[in-house]
């Protein structure tokens, strides 16, 4: 599925990507209200990964609506990401999400650069316990909760929002990590720190979800640094049973969905495969 | 990579009442309708396309209209800039008898593609439409590529008074142009799509960009058609189906602001 953030502001961009063969699409982050994001650069490609700080950028929960109105006819489902300060706000969102028919709703408790939001809401298990249950009782779609690698201890993080009986856990978000310029002699990004992606962080998402995987029992979706199909099969056997596809989009275009699906395939027939259940886990052993 | 490449500025002119050109080393190869992220350290960084190529020396002409082409503005001959890119797809060449549309600042970008068009002896006809005639800049450059240059102000005060699309218009109907390459406003872009019916036609859009390479989906229009990988510069064919064009573009939030 596409992650959150990747051209998915709006209904045509997240069309084209159910085009080149997405799953599932997952929303960019959406708010109360709209939210411009910090000024530029937002993002900045490094030698193995793209930094990034866009600040939230939306159009607020009411005009998103609108985008979600397009895709009402969509056969691919649509998983609503959500981001709010306060339990209020993420029940108020989820439920708008449900009305404009998503299948399911992701609460972003895991943005690593925007103030009182993300991961100030998702370091907490405690707050993070009650928002989870508090989105449960308020919907009857299921609650994927994106959690965040900067975080002492992710497993404490993945209790929390099992204990708040969430449906499944995503993860990771991007890492926090800064670039300076030489040149000038400052931060590039205008936020100066941002969230790194892309193929660097796939060892530290890997590792995650190894360790998620061993104290809970709900799902859990892979997603960081996913470029090739040996990706997928790798965060299976880690313990995911679903995967997010961001940045690849920079790196192998929108096209990625279908060629990742295509290289899965291609790898389990070679080694005897016939369905990624076979492979869900198998590093555990 | 898409980090910011700082470099100095080289040469600063003033073309007009508040529109400058720069002109900086940044090596490699660019084609006319290309675009650069210009980045103005602790200000913000912004899309600009290349209004001069000559070899390692590229140069952006721009107007002063928002808080970071005002910070671009006031920098003078040995202040630095970041500039990354090239990004998107240039203007292809189709045709002998061309019709280039610019409106506003929109000439800067056209330029280099006029005198591409030039050094491969083609006709080349170029409308410059500003609203009043301090604002007029490159005739006399375009001129000299060999180009024939004719000016519509909205005022009067030269040329041919209306818009550069009702021009543009008139020449359609007395001339045979065989592709048309505009870049400005987008409501005078389209004007030029509808009076020019099935002749080829290329336009640079403008959106709110952020990444510039492919992946926040702040400049998308259509069915996911990224102004800064899939664009800036699209074909009629590619214009019939967005229904965004010279109808609405997003605000940094992603609301639509209808034109």
């Amino acid at each position: 599925m596409l992650a959150s953030g990747i051209m998915d502001e709006d209904a045509g961009s997240m069309q084209r990507i159910i085009d080149c063969g997405a799953g599932a699409i997952v929303t960019k982050s959406i708010g109360i209200k709209a939210r411009d994001g910090y000024p530029n650069p937002t993002v900045v490609e490094l030698d193995h990964g793209i930094l990034n700080a866009m600040g939230l950028p939306n159009p607020g929960i009411d005009e998103f609506g609108q985008e979600m109105g397009l895709l009402r006819t969509s056969t691919t489902p649509i998983i609503g990401s959500i981001y709010g300060a306060t339990v209020e706000e993420f029940t108020m969102l989820a439920t708008k999400m449900q009305q404009y028919g998503a299948t399911a709703v992701e609460l972003n408790v895991s943005c690593p650069h925007a103030k009182r939001y993300g991961l100030e809401v998702g370091c907490d298990p405690e707050l993070l316990r009650t928002i989870t249950s508090s989105v449960k009782k308020s919907i009857n779609i299921p609650v994927f909760v994106k959690i965040s690698p900067n975080v002492t201890d992710i497993v404490d993080i993945a209790k929390a929002a099992q204990q708040g009986h969430a449906d499944a856990v995503v993860a990771i978000n991007t890492v926090k990590a800064m670039k300076i310029d030489l040149e000038t002699t400052r931060p590039i990004l205008a936020n100066k720190t941002g969230g790194y992606s892309g193929k660097a962080i796939k060892p530290i998402g890997v590792r995650c979800v190894f360790d998620i995987a061993q104290h809970i029992t709900i799902p859990i979706i892979g997603v960081g640094g996913i470029t090739t199909g040996e990706d997928v099969i790798e965060y299976i056997m880690a313990g995911a049973c679903a995967v997010q596809i961001g940045s690849a989009v920079y790196y192998r275009g929108p096209e990625v969905f279908g060629l990742i699906c295509k290289e899965i395939k291609q790898w389990m027939n070679a080694h005897g495969y016939k369905t990624l259940a076979e492979l869900q886990g198998v590093a555990h052993r | 990579m898409n980090s910011p490449y700082v470099t100095s500025i080289l040469k600063s002119t003033d073309e007009a009442a508040d529109i400058k050109t720069f002109i900086f080393r940044y090596p490699g190869k660019i084609e006319p309708g290309q675009f650069f992220m210009i980045w103005v350290p602790g200000v913000d960084e912004i899309p600009m396309s290349v209004s001069l190529i000559q070899g390692d020396v590229k140069g952006i002409t721009f107007r002063k209209i928002g808080d970071a082409t005002t910070a671009l503005y006031h920098l003078k001959k040995g202040d630095i800039i970041g500039v990354r890119g090239p990004y998107g797809c240039g203007f292809r060449l189709r045709g002998k008898h061309l019709l280039f549309v610019g409106g506003g600042t929109g000439a800067a970008m056209l330029a280099p593609m006029v005198e591409h068009a030039r050094k491969k002896k083609l006709e080349a006809k170029v409308i410059i439409g500003v609203k009043t005639k301090k604002e007029l800049f490159f005739e006399q450059r375009l001129t000299r590529s060999g180009a024939t240059v004719v000016v519509s102000t909205d005022d009067g005060t030269k040329g041919f008074k209306g818009f550069a699309s009702d021009l543009a218009n008139d020449i359609l109907k007395k001339e045979a142009i065989d592709s048309i390459y505009t870049c400005g406003p987008e409501p005078m872009m389209k004007a030029v799509f509808t009076h020019s019916k099935k002749i080829p036609f290329q336009a640079s859009l403008e959106r709110y960009m952020k990444c510039s390479l492919g992946i926040c989906g702040q400049c998308c229009i259509g069915r996911g058609l990224r102004v800064c990988v899939d664009g800036p510069v699209f074909d009629r064919t590619t214009l019939k189906s967005v229904g965004d064009f010279g109808v609405y573009k997003r605000d940094a939030a992603g609301r639509k602001i209808l034109f």
